[in-house]
């Protein structure tokens, strides 16, 4: 049976009249890239912040390797690694001072070797020597990953790894983290509120909005790429919705976003749609399939859905 | 704990700020050293305006440790913007760059991490008062030489023989780097609150200036609050270059005239201190860190 690293239970975090995170519940397996979902303001990076003991919980539980983190604050964090929305460091410093800081304060005592390889690992060997303030945002956010990997975490959390990298940096940051993951064999939480993002990375995905759990599931059930969203604009859609909803596909129906006709299915029965629309006398304008996560995640996200977990 | 402190030793002794200090402090001293050897008989016509007609005095009344008081009574006003410059950077400025998040997911306790920090902060503090001792009192002792030290108080004068100074000297900054311990644990205590290190920079220099007029008005409402400001006792250093007289009038050598005003100056220093750090860390471990 595979350990859970991570396991939240009931978390809450009250700032006076707001409630950031609302009983938030998951957990974290050894070997999961897990995914935090969640469109900006939904509690993500509250919630990584009390994982982190950044910020103090108003209530609920968060154990990490089996372990109380309050009790066990000083233990945990010796293996964890973490990247806090932006990578700051030290700017009058160089990418190895600033390296060989933080694996000191990590409780290791780093050879050159080490720092070095690490370095290079993040592709900042040749930019060793240079003080942090010459570097572009991708490179710090790498140093940042070299920071956070310095001292050999068992767990490494990633807050909005790839806010404001351009599309070179977002691509490096990602083969960075399948890199950990598969080759590594870490445990890694990312956050984002960039949906591509955390669909070419995750195993697992927890999705929340304003802070509560919409999903927590298994990525590959959740992104299946088979489930499509097909887009109907046709000559009169009112009639179409009454026909449609009068017929077998009236259980593919999803809910209206304007005036469009949302229908969820497999890519393979589109061919039926389209007969059985002609047969309907429904007059076609257009049919657009969508990215069905995107749509799946605007429309949970933005419907106030509660759906209990999805799969595990 | 250890490695903490090396590291924050490191990080202020890194930054080119830290080096504004020594260099404005050594900037100043050697103006005024200067000046002094170049025009330093009319400045001691000047200081002896006043009282020719009551005494008259054979020699020469400029020399290191007349010159090293007059320095430490006009720095001293100065040294807590110094100081505040990098002990009221010490959490915000951490806030502020957004170290302060990395920081703090580090396998220490905030209560380390902050006496870390403070105790850096007095490391600077302390060295900035030996950089301070090394170039008013031994720069002046070696450029005007040492001899008999003559003061003019308000409403009296003080003369301590040439082997009676140099031991004043040592306590007089003892006490000082006490007084800006003080200030730097202020600032420390106020940098908690910020994200940027100009509002805790400029609030630790209100309060020092604000407490100060308070401590020198003379009005009587005020009278029974002047004993808790700590401004009132960060000037005690001067006591040590007060002198007891015997009956004779005569002068005794190694004795100060107030001695208890001396220690409970420094007890009052030490508890602000106490008091400033110790709500530092209480307020910082109940503190989300949201920058």
């Amino acid at each position: 049976m595979m350990q859970q690293i991570v396991q939240v239970k009931g978390l809450t975090k009250q700032f006076k009249n707001l409630t950031a995170v609302n009983n938030l519940s998951f957990s974290v397996n050894e070997g999961d890239v897990y995914g935090f979902l969640g469109q900006n303001g939904a509690g993500k990076s509250t919630s990584i912040r009390m994982m982190l003991t950044l910020i103090e919980p108003t209530s609920g539980q968060i154990e990490l390797f089996g372990m109380d983190l309050a009790r066990h604050r000083r233990e945990i964090l010796r293996n964890v690694g973490a990247v806090i929305e932006k990578p700051d460091v030290y700017k009058y410093l160089s990418a190895y001072e600033n390296l060989e800081l933080f694996a000191r304060l990590s409780g290791i005592k780093p050879t050159k070797k080490l720092l070095m390889d690490q370095l290079e690992m993040v592709g900042l060997a040749n930019r060793a020597n240079d003080r942090v303030k010459t570097f572009s945002q991708g490179m710090k956010q790498r140093l940042g990953i070299g920071i956070a990997l310095v001292h050999n975490p068992q767990l490494i959390v990633l807050d909005e790894p790839t806010n404001g990298l351009d599309p070179q940096g977002i691509a490096d940051i990602r083969n960075l983290i399948l890199h950990l993951s598969r080759d590594l064999k870490k445990t890694i939480v990312v956050s984002s509120h960039l949906l591509s993002e955390i669909e070419q990375v995750a195993t697992r995905v927890l999705i929340i909005d304003k802070g509560q759990k919409l999903v927590e599931g298994n990525a590959a059930e959740l992104f299946d790429p088979a489930q499509t969203i097909v887009e109907l604009q046709t000559m009169d859609n009112a009639f179409a919705l009454e026909q449609l909803k009068a017929s077998p596909w009236s259980s593919y129906l999803q809910a209206q976003r304007n005036t469009a006709i949302l229908l969820k299915l497999n890519r393979t029965e589109i061919p039926s749609l389209h007969t059985d629309l002609a047969a309907m006398q429904i007059q076609l304008l257009s049919l657009q399939p969508r990215h069905s996560l995107e749509d799946y995640f605007l429309q949970i996200t933005s419907g106030n859905q509660h759906v209990d977990t999805y799969t595990n | 704990m250890w490695t903490l402190i090396q590291i924050e030793l490191y990080k202020i002794f890194r930054r080119p700020r830290t080096y504004i200090a020594f260099i404005a402090v050594a900037a100043l001293i050697t103006i005024i050293q200067f000046g002094l050897k170049v025009d330093g008989k009319s400045y001691a016509d000047f200081l002896m305006k006043d009282i020719g007609g009551t005494m008259e005095i054979d020699g020469n009344i400029i020399n290191g440790y007349l010159i090293c008081y007059i320095m430490l009574q006009l720095l001293l006003v100065h040294v807590p913007l110094l100081v505040a410059l990098i002990a009221a950077d010490m959490i915000s400025g951490e806030a502020n760059m957004g170290t302060l998040r990395l920081l703090i997911s580090k396998p220490f306790s905030r209560t380390e991490l902050l006496l870390a920090k403070f105790f850096a902060s007095t490391v600077y503090t302390l060295l900035l008062l030996i950089w301070l001792a090394i170039l008013a009192l031994f720069l002046s002792m070696w450029i005007f030489g040492t001899g008999d030290m003559f003061l003019m108080k308000s409403s009296y004068v003080v003369l301590l023989s040439e082997n009676d100074v140099f031991w004043r000297y040592a306590g007089a900054f003892v006490f000082a780097a006490l007084a800006m311990v003080t200030v730097a644990a202020l600032g420390f205590f106020l940098s908690i609150f910020a994200e940027n290190s100009i509002g805790p920079i400029v609030a630790t220099m209100s309060v020092i200036v604000f407490f100060t007029i308070l401590s020198t008005l003379n009005i009587p409402i005020f009278n029974a609050l002047k004993p808790y400001l700590f401004t009132t006792h960060m000037i005690s250093w001067k006591e040590f270059f007060d002198i007891q007289v015997n009956d004779a009038n005569e002068a005794i050598v190694g004795s100060i005239q107030n001695p208890q005003k001396i220690v409970n100056s420094a007890l009052v220093l030490v508890l602000h201190i106490i008091g400033f750090v110790g709500g530092s860390i209480w307020i910082f471990n109940k503190k989300d860190v949201l920058s």
